[in-house]
């Protein structure tokens, strides 16, 4: 195997046992993405030159057994997280030439755990998009099938990750932006409790919303992620000041006499019939692990798609005003004076999907308007929430798949944004609820398309999702595949 | 028909504290453009929004001193719009949950006291500033200001003439001063007012059309603006028009308001709760604490004073001004244990030479134990009222002590009785007719002599001293 398709905890003792080098582990990542990143476009900027010196830097480290969590691990990072010094467009024209003077906290904290960082990958214009097809850097393609989507809107950091591209990417998720790309693309992602990872320095698309988490060969990579990037930020307000826990220790606890909750209205009609197969073996997989499985209802359901189409867009239009060519990003040359300058700015710097999105939320929060729309979905929030706190009180996960469908073609449903958002209907529930999630890939179409199982738990409850997912992992017995590419 | 004015203010007013409301830059004024500001404050994509706890004391603290009901819980809300002065194209400010509503002050007026209710006041962020170039057709804007906090007094629509306005204003500014959580300055822009003036027919319950008045930076400003919006509005109903509600600038040259019509176009600002932060929760104990740190407020300290040291309200006001003046006489009442004389002097002779030298009570070279040893010097007889007049120009002038003045200058007061009696009978000696007259019941030549004596003695001699020698001397007992 070539060394950029192991896993962190592989490469790791690698590198503890001296068997090879950062150098060595940055330099075949590098190989693969000129070999494969013409067809698959996951990357937005490469970090070539920083790369290899920093691998340098992390082997001298290794050499005085300075030798932390993630050094001399290749990482790539979504493109809506600020980093110092280079570029970050968050997918955006608007932000084509923009180079924060800051680091993200994540991005801080990998660096300090001794993470490399090989680029910015792809992702919808400001995370709003199911296919990375809003991205006005061209569309991502899945290294399964490059006639098809990898999901999104974290897309280009989950087929980097598939592709290996990468050891492991991290991504952000408001609906389903990393769990969805996750299965579609056949590796692990992760969207942590609201309020776990740090926002400081995500580019915001719906602040109650967004959460960031990592892209994963396996659950154990998931684990140290996890522990990198995961805690309280002073930076934050609503960041959680609680201690974390290791959670790799979650890892081989196995999950004998649980009970996990199979919600009724997450089975419905419009499930690939294939998704729902592999699904189903997961569940006998799980039951074979000593939990018992239970039929639960979630009855808010139905309102999910609704409510996060008022809240996210209205969050949207409030967090993308920022952007209008006076300080920052793209200025159009023709304006004649303020407004006309502000309406070009904007109406050339963004694409059509942040435009919706922009009106959706102005009008959402008009005056007149915000009773019947934003406040009356606000409420229905927090009965979505009180769904999930009443089912974690009869079980300790809830199991469902994360998408409807397989990845889906490119193109196939540019034309229908409802389409489009239906993709997300199985995550979104739980950013409106602010709990964590995690897709596992679960088997593959008969078409060879990876397909995901989603595990959902408590506020704070991500050592749990881990245990579940790792104890999964291990005896699904899936068939080991690479994507031909 | 008789009409009768109705108007409510809006106050803004900078909070004094270090740093900004959501980020660790300073407030300081008067730096360089954009010298003061960061990531957070420029509104870059993806920083964070965290509430500088002080900008919460400081809030509390006026809402304690105008009685207000401190809510447990308020929230931050984003008032949404496009100006370049506006980094993140909204305001972070609070909307439908205020840090502090339903207060009160007691205002005083020719007509009287008065009580103004105080609808609300919340926290925000101030926005930046546009600079205009007008030789070339370019605008700058200065983010220095942006973010520092501000906190917002609404008025019940309580005021009924320009003049309980202005005298609100004054009571509201000089609340904040005392409570040192403003510096109060109104041409630099850290305390401003909006006023909204509409007329009824007197007798009517429902308000009339209002007009909101901007762009005053003064008191007197304020009072003349809304004199003469009143007066428009009276024009405009007398002539059977009708006012419409609008923005209107004072123009302080031609003094009058100005229709700001076409320039600013109708705004929703899409209020809604900001997600980036979380409601401010306020526990009991800690307005306890803040309560314990509240200074005493002027009105109570008017009263105080005039009851303690028995003085006029009219004096109590003067030295009330501020709390450094209020404090000021006080000790040196304290110290000279003769309240009413200094407040005297610090009326008639040291705030005239502040005003003059356009000095702080603060940077007064008379430290208030001068004063106090001055007035002590005065009572036991060392030197004259009229010497300590002199002294006191020195004082001021050089920062001595009056000790040291009077040394210098060699202007003990000559309380030597023989020494005395010695002059005088020099003077009845010499003045034998206007002794006849004062012997024959002429009282009023009296006055001659102790002029006499006074020049004899360059006004050294003790007045009381005088008085007492010459009467029973004149009366050849
Ligand atoms: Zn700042």
């Amino acid at each position: 195997m070539e060394l950029n398709e192991l896993t962190i905890h592989e490469l790791q003792k690698k590198l503890r046992a001296g068997d090879t080098s950062s150098t060595e582990i940055v330099q075949a990542v590098f190989k693969r993405i000129e070999a494969v990143e013409p067809r698959i476009n996951a990357y937005i900027t490469l970090m070539k030159d920083v790369a290899l010196a920093d691998a340098l830097k992390a082997d001298e480290a290794v050499k005085k057994g300075d030798i932390r969590a993630l050094t001399g691990i290749p990482i790539a990072l979504k493109d809506i997280f600020c980093t110092k010094g280079f570029r970050t467009t968050c997918g955006s024209r608007i932000l084509e030439n923009f180079i924060p003077p800051y680091d993200a906290t994540i991005v801080e904290k990998l660096r300090q755990a001794g993470a490399i960082f090989t680029g910015k990958t792809n992702m919808d214009e400001f995370a709003m998009g199911s296919s990375t097809e809003t991205s006005f850097f061209g569309t991502t393609k899945n290294p399964w099938d490059l006639n098809r989507i990898p999901g999104g809107s974290s897309g280009g950091s989950a087929a980097a990750v598939a592709a290996d591209e990468c050891i492991a990417s991290l991504g952000s998720d408001t609906g389903g932006s990393i769990r969805q790309p996750a299965a579609l693309c056949g590796v692990v992602g992760m969207k942590p409790t609201y309020g776990r990872v740090s926002r400081f320095g995500l580019i915001a698309f719906a602040s109650s919303l967004d959460q960031i988490g990592p892209f994963t060969k396996d659950v154990e990579d998931c684990a140290i992620l996890m522990n990198g990037i995961a805690g309280y930020d002073p930076k934050e307000s609503t960041s959680i000041p609680q201690d974390v826990p290791d959670y790799r220790s979650f890892l081989s606890r196995g999950i004998d006499g649980w009970t996990v909750g199979i919600p009724k209205e997450y089975f419905i009609e419009g499930i690939d019939a294939e998704v729902s197969e592999a699904v189903q073996k997961a569940i006998k997989c799980v039951e074979g692990l000593g939990a018992k499985t239970m039929e639960i209802s979630l009855p808010h359901t139905k309102y999910c798609l609704a409510v996060y189409y008022i809240i996210a867009p209205a969050e949207a239009s409030s967090n993308l005003a920022r952007y209008d060519g006076v300080k920052y990003g793209y200025r159009s040359p023709d304006g004649q004076d303020l407004l006309d300058m502000y309406k070009k700015s904007r109406s050339e710097g963004f694409g059509a999907e942040v435009k919706r999105r922009i009106m959706l939320g102005t009008y959402a929060l008009s005056s007149g308007y915000y009773d019947a729309y934003y406040k009356k979905a606000s409420q229905v929030r927090a009965l979505i929430k009180r769904d999930f706190d009443d089912a974690f009180k009869t079980c300790d996960i809830i199991l469902t798949p994360t998408t409807p469908t397989p990845a889906f073609n490119v193109g196939e449903k540019t034309g229908d944004p409802l389409q489009m958002y239906l993709s997300d209907i199985l995550t979104i529930s739980t950013n409106l609820a602010g709990i964590p999630g995690i897709s596992v890939p679960c088997g593959f179409t008969k078409g060879g398309l990876p397909v995901g199982v989603q595990f959902l738990a408590g506020h704070l409850e991500e050592g749990k999702l881990l245990q579940i997912a790792a104890a999964y992992e291990k005896n699904a017995n899936l068939e080991k595949r690479r994507p031909n590419l | 028909m008789e009409y009768e004015p109705v108007i409510g203010l809006e106050v803004h007013a900078h909070l004094l504290t270090n740093a900004k409301i959501f980020c660790r830059c300073s407030t300081k004024f008067g730096a360089a453009p954009n010298s003061h500001t960061c990531p957070i404050c420029l509104g870059m994509p993806g920083v964070l929004p965290v509430l500088n706890k002080k900008v919460v004391e400081y809030a509390v603290k006026m809402g304690l001193a105008t009685n207000c009901r401190i809510n447990d819980r308020s929230v931050f809300a984003r008032k949404n719009y496009f100006y370049p002065d506006l980094p993140k194209g909204y305001q972070i400010s609070q909307y439908a949950e205020p840090l502090a509503e339903h207060g009160r002050i007691e205002i005083e007026t020719g007509d009287g006291k008065k009580i103004i209710g105080i609808t609300r006041i919340h926290m925000e962020e101030d926005a930046g500033k546009l600079l205009h170039d007008e030789r070339n057709p370019s605008s700058y804007v200065d983010l220095n200001r942006t973010g520092i906090p501000l906190i917002e007094i609404v008025s019940e629509p309580d005021m009924r003439s320009a003049e309980e306005a202005a005298a609100y204003l004054k009571r509201l500014h000089e609340i904040l001063v005392y409570l040192e959580i403003c510096d109060g300055n109104m041409e630099e822009g850290s305390f401003r007012c909006d006023a909204n003036v509409s007329l009824r027919p007197k007798g009517r319950a429902a308000f009339g059309i209002r007009a909101e008045l901007k762009n005053m930076n003064s008191f007197r400003n304020v009072q003349r603006a809304v004199e003469y919006e009143i007066e428009r509005q009276r024009h405009v109903l007398d002539g059977g028009g009708k006012v419409i509600q609008e923005t209107r600038l004072w123009d302080d040259g031609q003094g009058v308001t100005l229709s700001m019509r076409g320039k600013e176009e109708a705004h929703d600002y899409r209020y809604f709760p900001d997600p980036d932060l979380v409601p401010v929760e306020i526990g009991k104990d800690w307005i306890a604490e803040i309560e314990k740190t509240q200074p005493e407020l002027p009105q109570e300290k008017r009263e105080r004073f005039i009851r303690e040291y028995q003085i006029s309200s009219y004096d109590a006001g003067v030295l009330t001004a501020s709390r450094a003046l209020a404090d000021y006489f006080e000790e040196a009442a304290r110290q000279a244990g003769k309240p009413k004389i200094a407040a005297n002097w610090i009326m008639g002779d040291i705030l005239k030479f502040l005003n003059e030298d356009k000095r702080s009570v603060k940077d007064c070279p008379i430290l208030p134990a001068d004063l106090a040893a001055l007035i002590r010097l005065i009572d036991d007889g060392t030197i004259s009222g009229k010497m300590a007049k002199e002294i006191i120009d020195v004082m001021y002038k050089t920062g001595k002590k009056p000790g040291a003045v009077i040394e210098e200058k060699g202007m003990v007061q000559i309380t030597d009785e023989s020494a005395l009696a010695k002059t005088i009978t020099g003077i009845i000696e010499a003045n034998p007719a206007q002794v006849e007259q004062y012997r024959s019941g002429k009282e009023k030549v009296f006055g001659f002599f102790v002029g006499q004596v006074m020049k004899a003695t360059q006004g050294k001699a003790n007045p009381k001293l005088i008085n007492d020698l010459l009467k029973k001397m004149l009366s050849g007992s």
